[in-house]
């Protein structure tokens, strides 16, 4: 077996993973603290993903620089959309949660059925392409991009917690809801805000999808079902947790699909899934209940 | 006033008898006026493209078949690329008064909405649906105008052979890549059957089936980069070919040819459109529309028109086969006079065409409602147009191989 293959491999796999890590990190964080499965997340990755091939067949944005005003625009969305509709359904029973957000799905990849139509669109980059040659390994430049875009996104996430005011206070809200509220603290405000930032990562990996997929109201159903196996692998309500999960379901699709059939990939991933809900059933990365 | 006797009572009642029972017959003639046609098509969903290309071919084909004498109507239906919808919506349209149903491009879908078609006595016609079973599994309503996979991989690797001895192509090894739905998986039965005695020059290393939903196909790529054949033969559809190439471009594997034994993609619009001149040279092995037939003249002329954004050189194989699918149920409506299921089978089954779009043979269907005489021409993509290329009597252009590497496309 030639090692600068297996290399290559897993290379990829790591920078899709962390593409798909930066996707599950909104539902992670929309989980962690409102409480609610956003059902529809992959069809907001897709929307993402449509926003961003207009504004590059538009105004010939690339990607990683649209994923700036898109995750903006998502951010409005989502706060929007918990104030307006979700917050009714916080603290209702997860049944009706999940009605509300299959309904919000499908209404979703309707309207972009009759807006765009079944065909994918693609995103020709001018670097689409093009790969880096380092000695025996091609690593595709689009991707690589990509997963640098998706790591800083996530540093920022990161850092927006730990040290801002308003951050603090949503982990407070997480940690802790009734004592949030003892203190003062505007919850329904906090939500929404939680709510906005979670759609503002699922807009931003939707950017970035669109250098390694072509838009597809098809991708949806996958993308949200994606990202949930991430989670659950890394942590329901673990950020940390949503980008080791991305990172290792990226890795072992492709090494399925290397040693032994690419056709064999979703398989493992659900091995996967499965060995973590027997082995560790809070997630690799998440607390114990 | 008449007085009634027995004898009147009598007559009467065995006038009104007749009328009664030959009502149903008015009745079914009237309604049939006009065959009432359900075509289900992958309108969304992964296969959309060729089902989007098949339905173009749909919406202009009353109005060639009225010139041609036939008066159908049609019932579009989208099943979303999803056997489970295949099925349900072809009951729904039966239901609906549905007298033939026609599709629905993929196997898988087919199969489904074949079980259907034979509870409830209707013909079902394949326009496209190249898996073995849809006529090994004994269904009598069905019949299908499309070649089989053994059928596409033996033809297809016969003109394999014979594009490598009209270019001297020295090639000696090659990996089958295909994608794993129904139609992928039936030629890779076929390829794995065939290929060991179709005396092909070139040795197959290995066979690696992907899944056709995939968000990009690097891996598989890295994997028959490692293998390095001269030829890459493939079976796909029209979004996974696009990531195919891409990919290939990226590793910068350069193989000598990329053939197709016989599936879709390679020739798709929106393959052109998404990579231009590196769709170029992809070679595929496929019945094509036959450009010397007055009826491809005729549905050529009615499709432009009506698609001044589509080529018909690029969509003549979906358009051409769902038309001649429904020249078949037209044909047969005219012949049996009833739209009656059992009586309109038997006509479809008795079916002989001469005079049609595909190249080939007249139309007709074998004891399992098999069109067994349905060859396939080697076509090659020049200048983001299908080009044919063998067999020589009908080819516009020699074929190209070895293929330019991805830098020198023009």
């Amino acid at each position: 077996m030639n090692l600068a293959i297996v290399l290559n491999v897993v290379i990829q796999g790591v920078l899709t993973g962390l593409m798909y890590g930066l996707m599950a990190l909104g539902l992670s964080v929309i989980f962690g603290v409102v409480r609610v499965v956003n059902f529809a997340h992959g069809e907001f990755a897709v929307v993402a993903m449509y926003a961003t091939y207009l504004l590059f067949v538009g105004l010939g944005l690339d990607p990683l620089i649209s994923l700036l005003p898109i995750a903006l625009a998502f951010f409005a969305i989502g706060y929007f959309l918990q104030i307006t509709l979700v917050n009714r359904f916080v603290g209702r029973s997860e049944h009706e949660q999940f009605i509300l957000l299959v309904g919000l799905a499908i209404i979703i990849v309707n309207g972009l059925l009759m807006i765009f139509g079944p065909d994918a669109r693609p995103t020709n980059l001018p670097y689409s392409l093009d790969s880096f040659e380092i000695g025996p390994l091609f690593i595709d430049t689009a991707r690589v991009y990509s997963a640098v875009a998706a790591l800083l996104v996530s540093a920022a996430l990161f850092a927006f917690f730990r040290y801002t005011t308003t951050g603090t206070a949503i982990r407070a809200c997480a940690d802790n809801l009734t004592g949030a509220g003892v203190v003062g603290l505007n919850v329904k405000r906090l939500y929404a805000v939680t709510f906005g930032i979670g759609l503002a990562c699922v807009g931003a990996a939707g950017s970035l999808m669109v250098t390694i997929a072509d838009a597809s109201p098809s991708l949806a159903q996958s993308f949200t079902l994606l990202a949930f196996t991430i989670v659950i692998i890394g942590g329901l309500g673990s950020m940390t947790g949503a980008l080791v999960g991305g990172v290792l379901i990226g890795v072992s699709e492709a090494m399925a699909s290397f040693f032994f059939a690419p056709s064999m990939k979703s398989m493992f991933s659900f091995a996967l899934l499965v060995a973590v809900l027997v082995l560790r059933p809070q997630g690799l990365m998440g607390r114990r209940a | 006033m008449t007085r009634t006797t027995r004898r009147n009572f009598t007559a009467g009642l065995g006038a009104a008898g007749f009328v009664a029972g030959t009502a149903p017959f008015n009745i079914v003639r009237a309604q049939s006026a006009a065959l009432k046609i359900a075509v289900v098509l992958p309108r969304s969903g992964y296969l959309a493209p060729a089902g989007q290309s098949c339905h173009r071919g749909a919406l202009i084909a009353p109005k060639v078949l009225a010139d041609y004498g036939h008066k159908v109507e049609l019932v579009h239906i989208d099943c979303e690329s999803n056997a489970d919808v295949a099925r349900t919506q072809t009951e729904r349209a039966i239901n609906d008064g549905a007298q033939v149903v026609v599709g629905a491009f993929d196997s898988a879908s087919t199969l489904a909405m074949a079980q259907v078609c034979e509870q409830r006595k209707i013909p079902l016609i394949v326009n496209i649906g190249a898996a073995p079973q849809l006529t090994e599994q004994g269904y009598k309503f069905l019949v299908r105008n499309f070649p089989t996979g053994g059928m596409l991989v033996t033809n297809g690797l016969k003109l394999i052979k014979d594009e490598l001895e009209v270019t001297k192509l020295d090639a000696k090894t090659a990996v089958f890549l295909h994608a794993n739905d129904t139609f992928g998986t039936a030629q890779r039965g076929a390829m794995d059957k065939i290929f060991p005695t179709a005396g092909l020059p070139f040795k197959l290393l290995e066979s690696i089936a992907y899944d056709p939903k995939a968000q990009d196909l690097s891996v598989e790529i890295t994997k028959v980069r490692a293998l390095n054949p001269d030829l890459l033969i493939v079976v796909t559809r029209a979004a996974d070919a696009i990531k195919m190439v891409r990919d290939m471009v990226r590793q910068r594997f350069e193989p000598k040819g990329i053939i197709s034994p016989g599936s879709p993609g390679l020739y798709d619009e929106e393959f052109y459109q998404a990579l231009g001149p590196l769709s170029d040279y992809a070679l595929y092995n496929l019945p094509w529309a036959n450009p010397k037939s007055k009826m491809t003249q005729a549905l050529e002329a009615a499709f432009k028109p009506a698609y001044p954004n589509f080529r018909f050189a690029v969509e003549c194989f979906n358009v051409g086969f769902t038309f001649e699918a429904l020249l078949v149920a037209a044909a047969a409506f005219k012949k049996a006079g009833t739209a009656d299921g059992t009586e309109l089978m038997k006509a479809v089954r008795e079916t002989n065409i001469a005079e049609h779009v595909m190249i080939g043979p007249a139309i007709k269907f074998d004891d399992k409602g098999q069109n067994v005489g349905i060859p396939s021409a080697a076509v090659q993509n020049f200048h983001r147009t299908p080009t044919v290329t063998l067999p020589a009597d009908v080819a516009t252009a020699a074929p190209v191989l070895p293929i330019p590497g991805w830098q020198k496309r023009t």
